[in-house]
């Protein structure tokens, strides 16, 4: 296979993880919506908590997309 | 790093501009003999001006010590009060010792993330380097924190209480790993959220010189990705306080770890 060819389909292939990534963050905000849903009084300290989570789990994201700006840019 | 991308113009043939996505991160040392001989780079300078404007607020602001205070002092006074909370409510009580510390590294690594977001900045947080000294000198300090609370009895940490004896040579390598791993993801977290960011900015930016150079409706099209980088650079104001915050949170946390083990 062509290099170039490969390389792109390499960068594709590692941005796969972005569909946990997906799914972990659509759980992380169901989960805030849920709860702050039945107990509105908890909402600043729920909210915190929820983006806490948001940026950790995004950064796994990240992890993926750095490793797929890797192949494609050096 | 840097140089002409291999990927963009290979396929094609064309001999279209390649994306060099890579190349704003290159560091440069500035004029001067010195300079040159400390590798003083543009990331150092920006290092120099964020620390100056936080200790300008911090100085500037608390100066007047007003009963109701102006723009300057209110932004001091609630940066203080947002870490200071942050420290007590995840460390406990201790956390008025460590507040300094954290305080420190939370502005050092904001400042990093916005004077990056200027245009013809430099993000110095976006280098390894930095993102992985901060991260050591963090869990460093944590564990010399830990070992003066608790001496010996801090290995202790590494196998929780109630837990079948037999275990062991399982739980306590497992543990150790995700403890040793915790500068590795602070750091690596930071770095390729930064690098991620800018990135995103240069590829949509090299879209609109690409497409705009094309023809007429490629300049029209070209509209289309220089929105996107108007709603990114709003997206990468959220990403650049959150990181901060989550750099800062993290920390907390695990001195927490080390002042109650557990």
């Amino acid at each position: 296979m062509d290099v170039a060819a490969a390389t792109k389909l390499g960068a594709g292939i590692a941005v796969i993880a972005l569909a946990g990534v997906g799914i972990g963050i659509g759980n992380i905000f169901s989960a805030l919506v849920t709860s702050i849903a039945r107990n509105p009084a908890a909402r600043d300290q729920v909210f915190g908590l929820g983006i806490l989570g948001f940026a950790l789990t995004e950064a796994v994201a990240l992890f993926a997309l750095l490793i797929a700006f890797l192949i494609l840019f050096t | 790093m840097g140089g002409t991308g291999i990927v963009a113009a290979a396929s094609d043939g064309t001999g279209e501009p390649s994306i060099d996505a890579l190349g704003q991160f290159v560091l440069h040392p500035m004029a001067g003999p010195t300079a040159s001989w400390l590798t003083f780079t543009q990331a150092n300078i920006i290092m120099v001006i964020g620390a100056g404007l936080v200790l300008w607020l911090l100085y500037y602001g608390a100066k007047p010590r007003a009963v109701v205070p102006g723009r300057l002092q209110a932004a001091a006074e609630l940066s203080h009060d947002f870490i200071y909370r942050m420290a007590i409510d995840q460390i406990g009580p201790e956390g008025k010792a460590y507040f300094p510390f954290v305080f420190t590294l939370f502005f050092f690594v904001l400042m990093g993330n916005l004077l990056g977001l200027i245009p013809f900045s430099f993000t110095y947080t976006s280098h390894i380097a930095v993102t992985a000294a901060l991260a050591l000198m963090v869990i460093v300090i944590v564990t010399i924190v830990a070992l003066r609370e608790h001496g010996l009895k801090f290995f202790t940490y590494f196998f929780p209480d109630g837990a079948p004896v037999f275990l062991a040579p399982l739980i306590v390598p497992i543990e150790v790993i995700s403890y040793l791993s915790r500068p590795v993801s602070l750091s690596i977290r930071l770095f390729a959220n930064m690098v991620a960011g800018h990135v995103m900015f240069a590829v949509f930016a090299s879209f609109v010189v690409m497409l705009g150079g094309a023809s007429i409706l490629g300049a029209v099209g070209a509209a289309f990705p220089l929105a996107i980088n108007v709603v990114l650079m709003g997206f990468e104001l959220l990403v650049a306080a959150l990181q901060a915050y989550v750099f800062a949170i993290l920390t907390c946390i695990y001195l927490h770890d080390a002042v109650h083990l557990h």
